[in-house]
């Protein structure tokens, strides 16, 4: 068993102990840190989908993580108002719902994905990143104008979504729900990084010339993992904007780009478990130096800076060492 | 005469004022090896991207087994078993052998949407891949990195990646660059071998490898093939020798 693996399980049982152990010492302020972490750090899983694998670093997918947000607000909204979505051609009404709305959250955020990706894949390398940034960019200037969700100040959600068998008010439920969506991504990761399609992705990203040489598309390739990057990142803004019970333009934002691609860097980019590292390490920092200093932030850029100097396979390439190759 | 596997048919390509291909016809037939020779800067990296689908020509037509695919990408081509190496090792450096060598397979049976399966699980896939790989000798590195491989090495993986197609032919970019002459007599007996299973277009600068493996030579010498024969016609030619071979011979 190689040390990474070993790591992983580890945090895996850490992501089980710590939330239960604050739930059980009556701490729900952890709890829902713990939360906002798992939630960020699907995000990023998404996020790692596309730039670990496929090398697409991508400075849109706020656009994703917002689609996913106004789904849930949208959706929410209605069924809190009690007015239909759409009475023609056909009736659509609100839900509160959640597995509703995390359907419409991944569909919405990949078929976003897809549109965004077909016109950005025709770039590569800095004109990518502007590209994807561009298209995020417009959408948040939609969502700061779209009057009837709450335009710029946002739309409040009064009563967190429902979930089958479980009350999701009650924090370390809602905990509990979050994390396996985050283990099943994580899991869905770790299938494709060993399937024909990740060793395709994975080489298309290294030599695409060799690629096209044995007979497949690299772009074809670099769009389905983007379609599927953005749709986990979709489903993590649906639930972060329940986590919050608000949805605001900031949710699609550069800076949240840019903090989702700052999880993945920190973790390790392109290892399993790296998202996750970097979400903990980021909500931690956010908490704990928050409360000391506003500029926070500033320690989290020496950190990172550290690490993409000296460590290339991030925090968990500092602990577990170079990734190994499949064999 | 045999229908050629692999025809250009007056390709024509031009850079701004420079004619890097000016009306090339040269064909492939089963069964042969046909190097093209030239001095650096002939156009045969050109010709090579216009016969492998990475540029287009402005004029004249490229046919693989009977199909006209001028305006088929290099993907496209090589789905029709048209396997190619390339002069710089384009191989996935972070991968292992093994990997690299699956890959070709994963393009040769066209399964790259496959999400639920190993790549490298036995089974067909792996297979081929190990069979590739014992063709070219490398059997005892499939676990290796690329990158930890020696240029040699690398050079033989290039091949067996191309083998993993079961091509109908073969254009290869200077095999033997950079190899030593234990290595360059190995490549050599190798694609003596490969000729069988499918005819190899060999683009070389090795005169000795091309002088003992090639049945006919096209010598390209500023976008022109100033001259196509068996070796010892190209040998004498006075306008090679002039332009090309010097009193090498």
């Amino acid at each position: 068993m190689s040390r990474e693996t070993i790591l992983n399980a580890l945090l895996v049982a850490g992501l089980v102990a710590l939330p239960l152990g604050a739930h059980l010492a009556g701490e729900p302020f952890t709890v829902t840190l713990a939360t906002r972490a798992v939630i960020l750090a699907l995000a990023a899983v998404g996020l790692n989908i596309a730039l670990g694998l496929g090398g697409l670093v991508s400075l849109g997918h706020a656009a994703f993580f917002g689609v996913g947000g106004y789904a849930m607000g949208i959706l929410a909204s209605h069924a809190q108002s009690y007015v239909p979505l759409m009475e023609a051609p056909f009736l659509i009404e609100g839900t509160k719902s959640m597995p509703v709305i995390w359907l419409v959250a991944v569909v919405a955020s990949a078929l976003a994905a897809l549109l965004i990706g077909m016109l950005s894949l025709r770039t590569s390398g800095v004109y990518f990143i502007m590209i994807t940034l561009a298209f995020g960019q417009m959408l948040y200037y939609f969502a700061i104008g779209w009057a009837p969700y709450g335009g710029e100040d946002g739309l409040p959600i009064y009563v967190r979504n429902g979930f089958p068998g479980l009350n999701t008010l009650v924090p370390i439920q809602f905990y509990a729900l979050c994390l396996v969506v985050l283990l099943l991504a994580l899991a869905l990761h770790a299938v494709i990084a060993r399937s024909p399609f990740g060793l395709a992705l994975d080489a298309a990203r290294q030599v695409p010339e060799r690629v096209r040489a044995v007979g497949l598309n690299p772009t074809r390739l670099k769009l389905a993992a983007f379609t599927l990057s953005g749709a986990i990142t979709g489903l993590s803004g649906a639930l972060f904007a329940d986590l919050n019970r608000f949805v605001s333009p900031t949710m699609l934002s550069w800076q949240m780009s840019g903090e989702i691609m700052v999880l993945v860097i920190l973790g390790g980019t392109g290892r399993l478990f790296g998202p996750v590292v970097g979400a903990a390490v980021f909500v931690a920092l956010d908490h704990h130096l928050g409360g000391l200093t506003e500029f926070w932030q500033v320690w989290l850029g020496v950190i990172l800076l550290a690490v993409v100097l000296f460590a290339r396979g991030g925090l968990i390439g500092l602990i577990a060492g170079e990734r190994r190759t499949d064999a | 005469m045999p229908e050629p596997i692999l025809s250009a048919r007056g390709i024509t390509k031009s850079f701004g004022a420079l004619k890097a291909s000016d009306d090339i016809t040269l064909d492939l037939r089963a069964g042969e090896i046909h190097a093209v020779i030239g001095p650096n800067g002939a156009g045969k990296s050109t010709l090579i991207a216009q016969l492998c689908g990475g540029l287009a020509p402005d004029a004249g037509t490229v046919q693989f087994l009977g199909h006209d695919v001028t305006r088929e990408g290099t993907a496209a081509r090589a789905r029709r078993g048209l396997a190619r190496t390339f002069q710089i090792s384009a191989l996935a450096m972070e991968h292992s052998v093994i990997q690299n060598a699956t890959l070709g397979c994963v393009g040769a049976t066209g399964t790259p949407w496959r999400i639920v399966s190993r790549a490298l699980r036995r089974g067909p896939l792996r297979d081929r891949a190990e069979q590739a790989l014992a063709r070219v000798g490398l059997q005892d590195h499939a676990a290796t990195r690329v990158a930890d491989l020696s240029h040699g090495q690398r050079r033989q993986l290039e091949v067996a990646v191309a083998l993993t197609l079961q091509p109908k032919a073969f254009v290869m970019d200077e095999p033997m660059a950079g190899l030593g002459a234990e290595g360059s007599a190995q490549m050599t007996r190798l694609l003596h071998d490969l000729r069988h299973e499918a005819p190899i277009l060999l683009v070389e600068h090795d005169m000795d490898a091309v002088f003992a493996l090639a049945d006919r030579i096209s010598v390209l010498v500023y976008g022109q093939v100033i001259a196509t024969g068996t070796v010892d016609e190209i040998r004498a030619h006075p306008e090679v020798r002039a332009a090309y071979l010097g009193d090498e011979t």
